[in-house]
């Protein structure tokens, strides 16, 4: 095994939520890596732990009511929590930096768009007002919206365009790793495309890492080199893209590609999985699937499930597989 | 802009008549005829009579009002029934007080609230916050005419260190203003805390944040200016509120503005100078209104592309 670098690793990660309802789990020991210039689609339902995650890479997680638990997480190999706050600063929009989900609510009302974009490159580079200005005006023609429209406020651009204008903050100043929480779920398809197709030639160009959060099968096949599946907060199943899409082993994987539509048969009806998340305040005792599962048995309502490894990359947490079931597959329907 | 700002000051027209007529329905009916007032006790009936027939009080209300209407229109309030002098010199001479207590009353609330709601919001649930919001409850809670009245017994005759009436210099202003000034300064800061602890909540904080902005200028740069929307309005209404403050402080420390003038005119029954008064008022209430929707524009962009 060669020595690999990592632009992220997370290992082990806990992380609450105190509410007045309880303390709600949000993640439960997510492992997760991303190797330099390569891009992770992390997979899941809404409320599975997604957009945690990425908070949490930024140190950003709302405190209170949130709380990392424990857990280590190595940007570049150097741990964060250790960091003082001064420090992760610099790093957050420089080193890190996130594309966030709701481009309606993620842009401030009352400054212009490009002091919104050149707030961010003066803050990291050495570089006047009007210089940055600039940049942020060659941001703005760079993800297809004319610089001169800069000066004027988030209100007056349709959801597409503050979508893009969040990628534009969050591209300024050429992150080493990007975090993209569903970045093109606000857009609609032939936008997307464009939008893909200039997060991809940024990773060629700069060799930039992305953790691509998603719920869209076909984005992670499209974009994403290794593939992360999570749920209740863990990772359950993790591989590359083609250990992941065609060598699926955890049901619930299996069970999201079912959900899709079928092009080719266009009367076949969607099978949706039954059921619905766990109440992450309550979460089921052993395997936080087994209530959805259909191949749930007896061990899976009390004992959590551990990583079954199929090769270096794939992984999988289901009481299906022992080390020689998981390499041989076909557990799991079609 | 300037076709919004037209556009408002007209439609304070109606808005006035509205007020007057209302006003001298309710003094014509108040009991108490205006000529004995005047004549006083030993007044003879035939005195009473006459006088009464020199004021019109004996016309019907509605033509006594298009009357007084037709004098502002010809830019006369009438004569006071009190005094016998036009009615606009006397407010004119006592209007510069008022406003000078209230815009003192305005920058002190002010200037003290906005950074207590502020610090409150981001050390939510700390004893600061906790205190502060005491504090304002107290502010609330408290009439103004007590608080005048408790900070006379401690500052004027327990400690002597301001006096309690008049209007003599600086020293004279401190406890009215800070009378009329304190709940308003309370309101302010309690919606000053609310919107605040909305906005630090908001995405486009954590976008900032993200962005690696330092936690100071997330709040000051980015928060605060969100949060002064609801600020400004609430600000705009306490002025209005504090002209109206102004009647009881002004009669609690003898300040001679045009709070004190209505309430002594009201007791005369001096009809045309209590509506000169609340002319006054309506007319300074609408006007910083008027400012206020202005200066919302300086501060959302949202809301100035609406002013058409």
């Amino acid at each position: 095994m060669s020595e690999k670098k990592y632009a992220v690793e997370i290992e082990d990660l806990v992380v609450e939520f105190k509410t007045d309802d309880g303390i709600v789990k949000a993640l439960n020991g997510v492992d997760l890596k991303i190797e330099e210039g390569k891009t992770l689609g992390l997979v899941g339902e809404t409320g599975a732990g997604k957009t945690t995650t990425g908070l949490s890479i930024l140190r950003l997680v709302p405190s209170p009511p949130g709380k990392i638990v424990s857990g280590t997480i190595k940007l570049n190999g150097e741990s964060i929590f250790e960091k003082p706050e001064e420090e992760m600063r610099k790093l957050r929009g420089k080193a890190v930096s996130m594309i966030f989900q709701d481009p309606m609510t993620s842009l401030n009302p009352v400054m212009t768009v490009e002091e919104q974009i050149a707030e961010v490159i003066e803050l990291h580079e050495d570089i006047n007002h009007s210089g940055a200005i600039q940049k942020a005006k060659e941001m703005l023609e760079l993800v297809g919206i004319p610089g001169e429209r800069g000066t004027e406020y988030p209100h007056q651009f349709s959801g597409g365009m503050k979508q893009r204008v969040v990628i534009a903050i969050a591209l300024a100043c050429s992150p080493s790793l990007l975090i993209a929480d569903e970045p093109t779920t606000a857009l609609d398809v032939t936008i997307q495309a464009q939008v893909l197709e200039m997060m991809k030639d940024l990773r060629n160009r700069l060799n930039t890492s992305m953790l691509m959060i998603t719920h869209d099968l076909g984005i992670v096949a499209e974009i994403c080199d290794t593939v992360s599946v999570i749920y209740g907060g863990r990772v359950i199943e993790h591989g590359s893209l083609d250990d992941v899409f065609n060598n699926t082993r955890h049901p619930y994987t299996e069970g999201l590609f079912r959900s899709l539509p079928n092009l080719d048969d266009r009367t076949s009806k969607l099978k949706p999985i039954k059921g619905l998340m766990p109440d992450p305040i309550n979460l089921p005792e052993g395997c936080t699937f087994y209530p959805r599962c259909d191949y749930a048995m007896e061990i899976c309502k009390t004992v959590k499930p551990s990583k079954v490894y199929r090769n270096d990359e794939h992984y999988v947490e289901c009481h299906l597989y022992d080390e020689n079931s998981v390499k041989e597959g076909g557990k799991i329907g079609k | 802009m300037w076709k919004f700002i037209v556009k408002r000051l007209v439609s304070m027209i109606p808005v006035l008549l509205g007020v007057t007529l209302v006003i001298y329905l309710i003094m014509s009916m108040a009991p108490g005829d205006p000529a004995k007032v005047i004549l006083g006790e030993q007044a003879t009936p035939e005195q009473i009579a006459a006088l009464r027939d020199e004021l019109h009080l004996n016309d019907p209300v509605l033509v006594q009002y298009a009357r007084y209407i037709g004098g502002l229109l010809t830019g006369t309030m009438g004569k006071s029934y009190n005094s016998g002098l036009e009615c606009g010199i006397e407010i004119m001479a006592r209007f510069p007080n008022t406003v000078r207590l209230a815009s003192v009353s305005v920058v002190l609330s002010v200037v003290l609230a906005l950074p207590l709601g502020v610090i409150a919001a981001v050390k939510q649930n700390t004893i600061f916050d906790g205190a502060s919001m005491v504090f304002a409850l107290i502010g609330i809670s408290m009439p103004v005419f007590w608080l005048g009245m408790l900070l006379i017994l401690f500052f004027s005759l327990r400690l002597g260190w301001f006096p309690s009436s008049g209007s003599e210099g600086l020293k004279s202003l401190v406890l009215p203003a800070v009378t009329l000034g304190f709940q308003h300064m309370a309101s302010i800061a309690r919606v000053t805390r609310s919107s605040m602890l909305e906005v630090i909540r908001a995405d486009y904080i954590r976008t900032a944040r993200a962005k690696g902005v330092s936690e100071n200028k997330v709040i000051t740069k980015h928060a605060l200016k969100n949060a002064l929307i609801p600020t400004v309005t609430v600000i705009g209404l306490q002025i209005g509120g504090m002209l109206g403050g102004s009647v009881m402080t002004e009669s609690v420390f003898a300040w001679p503005g045009i709070g004190r003038l209505m309430v002594q005119s009201i007791n005369k029954r001096d009809i045309p100078m209590v509506l000169g008064c609340v002319i006054m008022f309506s007319v300074s209430f609408s006007i910083i209104n008027l400012i206020v929707d202005v200066l919302y524009g300086f501060i959302d962009p949202r809301i100035k592309s609406q002013y058409k």
